[in-house]
């Protein structure tokens, strides 16, 4: 049976009717219309669903709503502050790290999380972190340079 | 190379690509051409003729209004000096909204960002076959040149006259048309106010030297990209329109499979589905994604097929089934006396190359919405070939085709994979059904078995050479991969050269360099085993029985980037390159491969590309696909392939069809060399050739183990060994 849930999505509250185990992913697409969250397997496999809750990257297309409801989320349309771009999302525009850019709201979604746990990672952590999301133009070293100057773009402004 | 080689190659029928007949055609006349874009400055340009328009390349006008019927791009004006273009080709991820945007800023002194594109929307575009070939660079470029440029001097023109002054002393600069005799000018909307001019180009042929027209030649950022990485861009599968329902499709449990019986009821006692049985398509569409999942789910459906061949025995398979005789469209090519030279020549090497299929697994699978006002169709797809999807549907639904239009959004790539409309079909007769839009989007699992796939082959090569190194006989013959690249750009005597069509036992058709990449890989494995049996130089083989100048230097460049002289084997790490030209790109990729001893992991640790596609228009958008198309190859080379069983795909998820990642990632560099007296082609598709021959090639030098199966190390190298 469906069941009223409220979300707290990029600073603003929803307030949903569905079944408990319909996933993030279909509700933020097909309910909210926030369609900048992708689908690329709906099985965790490729990363294009990514959205942050409570600051981590997590999959929303096996994330039951139920688990979701209550916490803090935000989809790549929540990470712009006014018309500034996030640093990712800077980063991704001028390192031209997409061509058809499908994946691209999963890898900034991933990319924030990671340079939420660590300022500075090592390329060798990036790869790790990233590894869950796939990119089928294969655009991979230009967005791990992305992160490179996303990371170092992040330090400078932090007093 | 000779100029008509170079035309041949350029319009080679693929036969996996070639399904359009029609080729182009122009519906609206004259008037309601005008009425649809209103006043203001309008320009047509004529399409080339080329091989498959001889008949209707010529003008054809159905009376003095029309316009003539094969056009090409046009342009548009308006009285508030908006510039809107239109083309007929798509954006897949290749940047061309960009590129061809550039073409038109240049052209009109505009920003890129201010110009729209119309691109793939089938009631306001000009007929295209579709967007693929890399053909978009070598013609659309030029032509929405050509047609910004006339719209340029016709704004000249009205400034001239308005002013009473010679054109010659008008200039366009920054949206504005200057008078550099006083301090005069005016902007594009001052002057098309009022106005109706329309200009018709002639056509052209578009592959002239890019020294005759301006290329761009620099880097410029996507037009639009913030709203991808803001979430803002509406891809296919983003479509949504009021009352919308959302469609899933009953599959059979097997290919080739017909429906026996259907249990429906419990679906059709949900509320709001509604069930569709129309032979064997079987269907509901209902107000959510879950609910129409659930209600897919609770079909109980009997299907009956029959027993259908599996991996095991493909490669016997594809070469015993040729196609029956009517439907035989092989080829031979033969030049010299290969037999003769094979008994009088000291060296000769057999070997049979193997080649699985392989899916294009584009991230945004297959997508569409469609919508009926009464008998007129409405679809958003994600589709290479708009026009090919229009009569897709047409056909399906016996409608004529002005009824139906097709528009594609700006898509998650497609890679030769999205040639048809099978998520069209499905949405338009869900839709007609259930009265409401319909929105398909294909799962994951539905993309790996529902489209199509990379031919599999079977391809067997004989060489003959000479002890000095110099090739004398070379016979090729491949099963149904396909004649894409199957031509030996060597420089040899006798040859023989067959391609055997095959029912394939799976749906398949067009690839990223179609069987390019597995014509290349037999040829280029071939050379390298020919190199080391004479014990010679791999390069300096090829070179030696090379002539052609443009492979010539990307080999050579590509090795001294390589540092090919200096590189010798040594600890499990080996070296190894693969050339050769598609679509006139010219591409030789070098390898390096470290193979683990102990667990016989093989790892791509460095890859250098040399790549020649005649003037560069866009350095960057070329270095990116260049990457792109090495990065989607190591995954070909080494490890994608799919799975089938009797009508069934066994691998049809991301966790078991490995695709590549981050960590597969080498070192890459490219080298580009620009030949800016040579047309500009487009270079999506030849970079991917080079890759899987270079790393099988290396993983010989590290090892010793001489692989000629695609996918080489799907389970690293001693599985791929034992077996
Ligand atoms: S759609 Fe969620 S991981 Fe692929
Ligand atoms: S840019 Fe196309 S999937 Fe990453």
């Amino acid at each position: 049976m469906p069941r009223k849930y409220t979300l707290l999505i990029n600073g603003q509250s929803f307030s949903v009717d569905v079944e408990p185990d319909e996933k993030l992913l279909s509700v933020l697409r097909d309910e909210l219309d926030l369609t900048g969250t992708k689908y690329g397997c709906g099985e965790g496999q490729c990363g294009a669903c990514t959205v942050l809750i409570d600051g981590r990257a997590q999959r929303s297309c096996i994330t039951p709503i139920s688990a979701a409801s209550g916490k803090s989320i935000t989809t790549v349309e929540g990470l712009a502050k006014e018309d500034r771009l996030h640093p990712v999302q800077q980063a991704f525009l001028d390192e031209e790290a997409m061509q058809c850019a499908y994946c691209t709201s999963g890898m900034i979604m991933s990319a924030v999380s990671l340079l939420n746990q660590k300022q500075d990672p090592s390329n060798a952590e990036i790869l790790q972190f990233m590894q869950g999301n796939i990119c089928r133009c294969g655009t991979y070293p230009r967005i791990v340079a992305a992160i490179r100057r996303a990371s170092g773009a992040m330090k400078e402004s932090r007093p | 190379m000779s100029p008509d080689r170079q035309s041949t190659t350029a319009v080679e029928p693929e036969r996996y690509e070639l399904r359009s007949p029609s080729y182009v055609r122009f519906e609206s006349n004259r008037r309601g051409f005008l009425k649809f874009l209103g006043s203001g400055v309008v320009v047509v340009c004529a399409a080339p003729r080329t091989a498959g328009s001889q008949e209707s390349g010529r003008s054809r006008r159905d009376s003095e209004d029309d316009l003539p019927r094969e056009l090409d791009a046009w342009l548009h004006i308006d009285p508030s000096g908006g510039i809107t273009a239109f083309t007929g080709k798509v954006e897949v991820g290749q940047n061309i909204r960009t590129s061809l945007s550039q073409a038109i800023s240049e052209e009109l002194h505009v920003p890129p960002a201010s110009i729209q594109l119309v691109m793939g929307d089938t009631r306001l575009v000009p007929f295209d076959m579709g967007t693929f070939g890399s053909r978009t660079t070598p013609t659309m470029n030029l032509q929405l040149r050509r047609v910004s440029a006339a719209a340029r001097d016709a704004l000249i023109a009205i400034a001239a006259k308005k002013w009473n002054v010679d054109p010659a002393s008008l200039t366009a600069e920054n949206g504005r048309i200057v008078d550099t005799s006083s301090t005069r000018s005016a902007t594009y909307s001052e002057l098309v106010k009022g106005q109706q001019i329309t200009e018709l180009l002639p056509s052209e042929d578009p592959l002239i030297p890019a020294t005759q027209w301006k290329i761009a030649g620099r880097t410029l950022p996507k037009v639009d990209g913030r709203d991808f990485v803001t979430g803002k861009h509406r891809y296919p599968s983003d479509y949504k329109l009021p009352g919308m329902l959302f469609g899933k499709i009953v599959r059979p449990k097997s290919f080739n499979a017909t429906l026996i019986s259907a249990d429906i009821r419990e679906a059709e006692s949900l509320p709001g589905v509604t069930v569709v049985r129309d032979g064997n398509f079987l269907g509901v569409a209902a107000e959510t994604s879950v609910l129409a999942a659930r209600a897919a789910a609770s079909v109980r459906a009997e299907w009956k097929s029959d027993p259908q061949p599996s991996n095991g025995e493909l490669f016997d398979y594809l070469k015993k089934n040729r196609v029956p005789k009517d439907r035989d469209d092989g080829s031979v090519h033969e030049i010299g006396n290969v037999k003769e030279a094979f008994s009088s020549t000291e060296h000769r090497l057999n070997s049979t190359y193997q080649i699985q299929y392989i899916a294009h697994a584009p991230l945004e699978p297959r997508a569409a919405v469609a919508q009926w006002d009464e008998d007129h169709l409405t679809v958003w797809t994600g589709t290479q070939r708009p026009f090919g999807v229009r009569s897709e549907l047409a056909t399906a639904f016996h409608l004529p085709e002005e009824k139906i239009r097709v528009q594609m959004p700006d898509m998650g790539s497609g890679y030769g994979g999205k040639h048809t409309g099978d998520a069209a079909l499905e949405a338009a007769r869900l839709a007609r059904a259930a009265k409401r839009p319909v929105k398909v989007v294909w799962t994951r699992e539905e993309e790996f078995t529902w489209a199509y796939f990379r031919p599999a082959g079977v391809i067997e090569v004989s060489c003959a050479a000479n002890g000095d190194g110099k090739i004398t006989a070379w016979e090729f013959r491949n099963y149904n991969s396909g004649t894409a690249g199957i031509r030996t750009y060597y420089d040899i005597p006798n040859q023989r050269i067959e391609f055997v069509p095959v029912d394939s036992p799976l749906r398949q058709g067009s690839y990223r360099g179609l069987a390019a990449t597995a014509n290349h890989f037999a040829r280029e494995v071939q050379m390298d085993e020919m190199a080391a049996f004479l014990k010679m130089d791999p390069l300096e083989f090829r070179l030696k029985n090379l002539k052609d100048d443009r492979l010539r230097a990307v080999f050579q460049e590509g090795a001294k980037k390589f540092g090919w002289e200096k590189k010798k084997p040594s600890n499990g790490v080996g070296f190894g390159m693969g050339g050769g030209y598609e679509k006139l790109g010219y591409v030789a990729t070098f390898a390096e491969v470290f193979v683990d001893s102990g667990t016989g992991t093989v790892t791509v640790q460095r890859i250098v590309t040399a790549f020649e596609c005649g003037a560069i228009v866009n350095p960057d958008g070329l270095r990116s696909q260049v990457e792109g198309a090495n990065i989607m190859g190591i995954g070909g080379a080494l490890f994608e392939a799919i799975q089938f069983q009797d009508g069934r795909i066994l691998n049809p998820h991301f966790a078991q069809y490995r695709v590549p990642r981050f960590k597969d990632v080498p070192k890459i560099e490219t080298v580009l060399l620009d030949r800016k007296d040579l047309p500009s082609v487009g270079a999506g598709e030849a970079p991917i050739v080079g890759i899987a021959p270079a790393i099988g090639n290396a993983i010989f030098q590290a090892t010793g183990q001489r692989l000629r199966s695609l996918p080489l190390a799907p389970d690293g190298l001693k599985a791929t060994v034992k077996s």
